[in-house]
């Protein structure tokens, strides 16, 4: 119950923000509460598989990387209703999914990380050597966003108030999937896989679905984030990017689906701090993170068993 | 395509493959022997090489260079597993992943605030640079030649000792069990360090080796790390021997990808969409292979036995 109140709290003052923005005349709060909302839908998506699951991807930017490249297939030939661009990343990320999933779930615990990260490389080598969408130097948006054809994401605000909403709905989704009886079983996979395997539960398959659903609905965050910055190029999927989202996900309670979204809140709202402060931020960033893996708890699954 | 290019292309493509082995020999050592994710091991290639750099540039002495370099990077990474790695090697994956993690953002940061984020460049001394005729019309640069041979060197020597030593016995014997191994009264604490300092010192090599040839920069053991992944998974976890196949493999195919690919296309699709699509399928060529092995035979060609 608890957890509802929280997140409640949480959306509560993510809400509050553009009215904050305006009293305080701070209008970059907006897009930078924006910028934590889109990681942190990402974030969402990532520890329903991490957190729940015991999946650890470290490939999970790939995802977002085919959302903002779909919008900027799309934006060539002029078609930017985001009713079009949403259900086709999604599509796109999910056929992704399902195919490196298959191949990665062949393997566990180590072996799964590397080839997550490395399918996620290879999407990263091919979007930068493809040089219709402008290889390295990435591709400038010519029209943000529409939703009915209506200009909405033209303004800051449209942009908040649509990742708002989408975010939210990740949210319900993910919180259901996780009471649910498959979120239940995924779970009991990541305590005693060998236990629920003989009782007839087939580990790969439900481990793919879920890899599935996370990674189809993860592009969701790329299509807005494209719009956010209005451009798109490589970067979007780069590796540490997805080290950044495991960060997140794991730090706000791992399996809280929740506490992904404060994670997000936390990391980002420091990246934006510390980069101010210093160039170095990730000096200090990175003694964080080690920290943050020595209280993990340490009673995390069975993936100490042999890989 | 000409018989020449493709003879200079496939000498590369060794060359690459033979640092590849350097760095992912250690790794799979690691992650065999003491089934611990570091993703640090990249940034060791990278320490390596800027300590050299950083040797160089105080004394000007290419040979000096290497040597302390190694030297350098071995106490740097002793360092790092005392102070860090250490506390992990009991702990799941995903503590392993964000410590390690944690890491690469230090030393990829760190090595920008100290150099910058300008490449730096290790230059050849005389007598190692210039090129041989290997045949008739056909030079080759001498140190790239030199990187073949002591990856090679080094590779048997790695061969030697982990198939005809006692410690390489204890090293097979972890990679196959390592609780079995702990169980009979081995000191696994001072097991996992000589690997830990064994794999470090030959990212490190791997360093050194490549820096004549390559940008040294913040960030380059990263894509690194990465390609000995691939090399580890198509290779088979916890095998030098898979990890020897897998990175002349891997080495070949890229290189030769590269250099090959967008000609190939270019014999069924127009110039232009050649030159468009040839790149991007020449750089997720290895990832390619990768799958491949993965459908077929998902422990890698040649895991340790005691897995599959």
């Amino acid at each position: 119950m608890t957890r509802y109140v929280i997140a409640a709290i949480v959306f509560w003052c993510l809400a509050t923000v553009p009215f904050l923005a305006d009293y305080f005349d701070q209008s970059y709060l907006i897009s930078l509460t924006t910028r934590i909302m889109i990681f942190a839908l990402a974030a969402v998506t990532l520890d329903f598989i991490l957190g729940i699951g015991g999946l650890v991807s470290l490939g999970h930017a790939a995802f977002i990387g085919i959302g903002t490249y779909t919008v900027a297939i799309f934006s060539k030939y002029g078609v930017t209703d985001l009713l079009v661009i949403i259900p086709v990343a999604v599509l796109a990320s999910g056929l992704f999914a399902l195919i490196t999933g298959a191949l990665a779930l062949k393997t566990r615990g180590i072996n799964f990380i590397m080839i997550t990260l490395a399918f996620a490389q290879m999407l990263y080598f091919g979007t930068t050597s493809f040089s219709a969408l402008g290889g390295d130097d990435g591709f400038s948006l010519s029209m943000r966003g529409t939703v009915f054809g209506m200009p909405l994401l033209d303004n800051h605000l449209g942009l908040f108030w649509t990742s708002f909403v989408l975010l939210a709905l990740t949210y319900v989704i993910f919180q259901t999937l996780a009471l649910s009886s498959f979120g239940r079983a995924l779970g009991a996979l990541k305590q005693n896989s060998e236990k629920m395997e003989s009782l007839g539960v087939g580990r790969r398959q439900l481990q793919l679905r879920a890899y599935v659903i996370s990674g189809s609905l993860c592009a969701i965050s790329g299509v807005l984030l494209a719009n956010l910055s209005g451009f798109v190029s490589p970067s979007s999927l780069a590796w540490q990017r997805s080290g950044d989202l495991v960060i997140m996900s794991v730090v706000g309670g791992q399996g809280t689906i929740i506490g992904a979204v404060i994670g997000a809140i936390g990391f980002l709202g420091l990246e934006e701090y510390l980069s101010q402060l210093i160039e170095y931020w990730r000096l200090i960033l990175g003694p964080i993170a080690i920290l943050i893996a020595l209280f993990l708890n340490h009673s995390a699954g069975s993936s100490r068993r042999h890989g | 395509m000409s018989y020449t290019l493709l003879a200079v292309q496939a000498l590369n493509g060794l060359q690459f493959g033979v640092l590849l082995f350097l760095i992912a020999s250690g790794l799979t050592l690691v992650f065999g022997v003491m089934n611990f994710l570091n993703l640090a091991h990249g940034a060791l290639f990278m320490v390596g090489a800027y300590l050299a750099v950083f040797v160089y540039q105080q004394t000007g002495a290419f040979f000096l260079a290497v040597v302390l370099g190694l030297v350098a990077a071995l106490i740097f990474a002793l360092m790092i597993e005392v102070l860090v790695l250490r506390h992990f090697y009991r702990r799941d994956h995903l503590a392993q992943l964000l410590a390690t993690f944690g890491l690469i953002l230090i030393l990829n940061d760190g090595s920008k605030a100290i150099w910058g984020s300008s490449p730096q460049s290790l230059p050849l001394p005389e007598i190692l640079s210039g090129s041989v005729p290997l045949i008739d019309n056909l030079q080759y640069p001498l140190y790239r030649l030199i990187v073949i041979g002591v990856g090679l060197v080094v590779a048997l020597f790695l061969y030697l000792i982990v198939q005809h030593t006692r410690f390489g016995m204890l090293v097979r014997a972890g990679a196959a069990d390592s609780e079995m191994v702990s169980a009979l009264g081995v000191d696994v604490r001072r097991l996992f360090m000589t690997v830990f300092a064994a794999g470090a010192v030959l990212a490190a090599l791997a360093g050194i080796l490549a820096a004549p040839l390559i940008a040294i920069e913040p960030g380059m053991g990263d894509n690194v790390l990465i390609l000995a992944f691939v090399v580890i998974v198509i290779g088979g976890a916890g095998s030098i021997r898979g990890a020897f196949v897998a990175a002349l493999l891997v080495g070949l195919v890229d290189t030769l990808g590269r250099s090959f690919v967008t000609d190939l296309f270019r014999v069924v699709l127009p110039p232009a969409s050649a030159n468009e699509v040839g790149p991007a399928i020449a750089s997720i060529l290895i990832y390619a292979l990768m799958a491949l092995v993965l459908v077929f035979r998902p422990a890698g060609l040649f895991p340790a036995p005691g897995r599959s």
